[in-house]
């Protein structure tokens, strides 16, 4: 590589960097602008920057309620979906046993599913529990639709683990729920991290389910309660951008927070 | 290892819990689905049996002049994102591989958009190119590009292109990361031999590293294909759930939607089921057929 074309992909790559993050940093700004400031310019740093409009949006626009809501279903169902598919991995990515395949295709075949498309009976489904505009019933569709990329990353952790785990445990008189819970647990760490990481950024996002499930406003989740926001203060953009803003930080903490996982968990399936 | 006795009873109680929460909530609901979609249906009664009835409506005129343009948008859009997103995902990644300081806050910047949540991008897309107080029109302006400061979102004919580069401005980050990993995984040996003998770096990239990236390409060309046919959240937000402007947005995601819940039809669970399955299989079917010849190439 000649010393001048390193330099050029320097250059594009940190074009395009900050064009890329430019509109994030307008809706930033504009979040602690006045919205007549915003509208006679609508470009510009902020004169006085204030955290009105978060107040504003927080209180008068039920963020409060919606990010609860958004917090407590997903925190559930990223764990109620890693600890059911922990368990599946286990035996499914180190043991031979009859229906083991069957079993690990079953699951993952789910990962090339639309599963949205099952939009309507499961509305049913859950209306005949009683779980319709139920935040349970939306951690329970979550948690399920979780398990074949969980099982697929899950597995092939477990696969690596060396089977003299096993011999050492069974000399020890471990059963299965003691070697699985003492000795594999702790080793398939990092890739508990993956999935957990991976499980909240779709559905921290998810938009269709709470749209077709949810009616009841004191329940919605953030995504939904921002559509009934956008209508509400469709003239009011400072408040709009803040609410934008809100919905987006646990993410940008989070990404922070664990890049490498989530590059790790992008690529797991490539090799396969 | 093979197991034996109370273990192997052992192993499918560890297998049930995932497997139960998995039928119910997964795999009933789309078979159902296809039961739905063989009855007449009055509101949420379930009427009589007419077997390939729904399907057979979805071809009338009404629905299927919706039903083919909602899916040639889809098409547009997967055709902006394999050539727009993924050439300039893969020119990124390679760029990016040359650069040995600020690699990682670059893949940061590269990448944050597509964590943000597609509604998110919507609306602020939908702000920042509002014809009247919008930031994108008035910087063009200053800029001297008058021409240029026009209705993004509100013009039927430039709709679906800004839809298009919305969209690719909020993925591009993952092809290239994608991309990235798979140029680490080659050996620098193969590059250093072909530079001995006289390669150009050009000709190296095309006929060694490219074809070394078929394996990535693939995986990103399913993807993206996944994607596409079911984009909705991002494009609800710029278009609202009947694809504005004139439905020059619309697509199967929007359509299913509608038909289910907002066309008044008596028979709306039956046509909505019948557009589900046909849409299932069609998505399902071709992304078997795709993966088959893509990594029967590689």
């Amino acid at each position: 590589m000649t010393q001048s074309k390193a330099i050029w992909f320097k250059v594009l790559l940190w074009a395009y960097a900050a064009f890329s993050m430019s509109p994030l940093v307008v809706m930033l700004i504009s979040s602690l602008r006045p919205t007549a400031e915003i509208f006679d310019k609508p470009l510009g740093l902020p004169s006085r920057p204030s955290l009105a409009n978060y107040s504003k949006a927080w209180t008068e626009a039920s963020f409060s309620t919606y990010v609860v809501n958004s917090v407590v279903v997903v925190v559930a169902a990223v764990l109620l979906g890693a600890a059911v598919s922990l368990l599946a991995a286990y035996p499914l990515g180190r043991y031979v046993f009859r229906g083991r395949s069957l079993f690990t295709a079953y699951f993952i075949g789910g990962m090339t599913l639309p599963a949205h498309l099952g939009v309507l009976p499961l509305f049913y489904l859950l209306q005949s529990m009683g779980l319709v505009d139920s935040r349970l019933g939306l951690v329970l569709v979550y948690a399920a639709g979780s398990i074949p990329f969980n099982v697929f990353v899950l597995t092939a952790f477990f696969h690596q683990l060396s089977d003299e785990l096993d011999e050492a445990a069974s000399l020890d008189g471990a059963g299965m729920f003691s070697t699985f819970w003492h000795i594999m647990m702790p080793l398939v760490r990092p890739a508990i991290a993956t999935i957990v990481v991976f499980q909240f950024v779709p559905i921290w996002n998810d938009f269709f389910y709470p749209l077709v499930l949810m009616r009841d406003e004191s329940k919605l989740t953030l995504p939904v309660g921002l559509t009934h926001f956008f209508g509400e203060f469709q003239n009011d953009w400072g408040t709009l951008f803040a609410g934008l803003v809100m919905t987006t930080i646990p993410l940008v903490v989070l990404f922070v927070l664990a890049t490498r996982q989530i590059v790790a968990g992008l690529t797991a399936g490539m090799n396969r | 290892m093979a197991l034996s006795g109370t273990r192997r009873r052992a192993a499918y109680l560890f297998v049930v819990p995932a497997f139960i929460l998995y039928s119910v909530f997964v795999v009933y609901p789309l078979f159902t689905g296809l039961t739905y979609s063989m009855f007449e249906w009055k509101g949420t009664l379930r009427s009589t049996f007419i077997g390939l009835s729904n399907y057979s409506h979805l071809f009338t005129e009404a629905f299927r002049n919706e039903l083919l343009a909602a899916l040639g948008h889809n098409f547009l859009l997967l055709a902006g994102t394999i050539l727009v997103q993924n050439t300039l995902g893969l020119a990124f990644a390679v760029a990016l591989f040359a650069v040995r300081r600020g690699k990682r806050a670059l893949q940061t910047m590269f990448a944050l958009p597509y964590l943000v949540n597609p509604l998110v991008i919507g609306y602020l897309w939908t702000l920042l190119l509002s014809p009247t107080f919008g930031p994108v029109n008035s910087l063009l302006r200053s800029a001297g590009l008058e021409s240029l400061a026009m209705p993004w979102l509100g013009d039927p004919k430039s709709a679906l292109l800004t839809v298009i580069l919305i969209n690719t401005w909020q993925w591009v980050g993952f092809p290239m990361l994608l991309f990235s990993a798979a140029l680490g995984g080659i050996p620098p040996e193969f590059n250093e031999a072909a530079r001995t003998d006289g390669a150009s770096s050009w000709k190296v990239f095309w006929h060694i590293t490219l074809p070394l990236l078929r394996p990535a390409m693939a995986t990103v060309t399913i993807l993206s294909f996944i994607g596409s046919m079911n984009a909705f959240a991002l494009i609800y937000a710029l278009g609202g759930s009947n694809g504005a402007p004139a439905g020059s947005t619309d697509v199967l995601g929007l359509l299913f939607y509608r038909t289910a819940f907002a066309s008044g039809d008596v028979n709306a669970i039956g046509t909505s089921s019948a557009l589900a399955v046909f849409m299932f299989a069609f998505i399902f079917g071709s992304t078997l057929v795709l993966q088959r010849v893509l990594r029967s190439r590689s």
